[in-house]
């Protein structure tokens, strides 16, 4: 499949991304912030890093590059869209995922190999994973605190919409140990851990992050 | 011109990590009985014209579109005279 990978003004992860994209067997395009033009990918990657300089709040003026009227359109139409970090926090802000993500609730940058716990392996981006798999990725953010009103964790919990869940401690503050969450259709997906540092042995935490850029294959898109 | 203020604070019942802070700082700089600090951001808007309904309905979608974040944030619009 062709994955496109967006590079917004101050992302940070793209160059991960695409090179994550080609490890697991996929040919990466890199799509620009400013064009209206989605070059035929299959699927979209928005990376990690800070996006306009996370000015007015992460993700809010990215949300209105123009290559996001072309991805919101098709995340809608069902194209898998996967947000990792900064990416994430575009998906909230662009009302492709509820909720929204603020700064850790200790202030301090969290850096560490963190470990998950896949709920959902049934999305477009998780399905080569088995339901309940531990892995450890890295975790890298200032503004991860997952947060959403009561109604809103309770239907994605009720769904099966949690994707990870943060184990051995929470480090940010997220609501319910949230590290990553889907829309209802499950092509959608946002991941506050970056998958995409961890799929070589030689550099990261191992190689558990892979299985994000290998699920497409299985799924049935 | 018209200009508005827009002021945009977090909703109560979202954490506040940079009002925790200020809120921590306080007491140290010997600021004592500080209860709570909520920080938010104040907008300046300047539009072309008089101040009319019609701009102030626009300022208030600028408010609800991009200035804040409805999931976690309020905002207030406030009117403000035309300058001479």
């Amino acid at each position: 499949m062709r994955i496109g990978v967006v590079t917004f003004p101050g992302s940070l992860d793209d160059d991960d991304a695409r090179r994550a994209v080609g490890i697991g067997g996929h040919e990466a395009v890199a799509l620009w912030h400013g064009d209206h033009d989605l070059q035929g990918v299959d699927a979209v990657i928005l990376p990690g890093g800070f996006s306009y300089g996370d000015y007015l709040r992460c993700g809010a003026i990215s949300r209105f590059a123009p290559v996001m009227t072309e991805v919101v359109a098709a995340a809608e139409q069902g194209m898998p869209v996967l947000g990792i970090c900064n990416g994430f926090q575009i998906l909230c802000e662009s009302h492709l995922l509820p909720g929204a993500l603020i700064r850790n609730d200790h202030r301090k940058f969290v850096c560490k190999d963190q470990k998950l716990r896949i709920e959902n392996a049934r999305t477009a981006w998780t399905s080569g994973y088995d339901e309940g798999a531990e892995i450890t990725i890295v975790l890298k953010n200032g503004e991860g605190g997952y947060v959403a009103d009561a109604d809103t964790l309770d239907r994605l919990e009720g769904e099966g919409r949690v994707v990870a869940r943060y184990l051995d401690g929470n480090p940010n503050g997220s609501l319910h140990d949230i590290a990553g969450i889907t829309n209802e259709r499950g092509n959608v997906v946002g991941l506050m851990p970056h998958p995409e540092h961890a799929v070589e042995a030689l550099t990261g935490a191992g190689t558990d992050g892979l299985g994000f850029f290998t699920s497409l294959v299985a799924a049935p898109v | 011109m018209a200009r508005y203020v827009v002021d945009v604070m977090p909703k109560q019942e979202i954490l506040d990590p940079q009002g925790k802070a200020v809120l921590g700082a306080l007491p140290r700089l010997g600021f004592a009985g500080v209860v709570d600090v909520r920080q938010g951001k104040r907008f300046e808007v300047e539009v072309e014209g008089e101040p009319s309904d019609e701009t102030l309905a626009e300022v208030r979608k600028m408010a609800e579109t991009l200035l804040s974040n409805p999931v976690i944030e309020d905002y207030e619009v406030h009117g403000q005279a035309s300058d001479q």
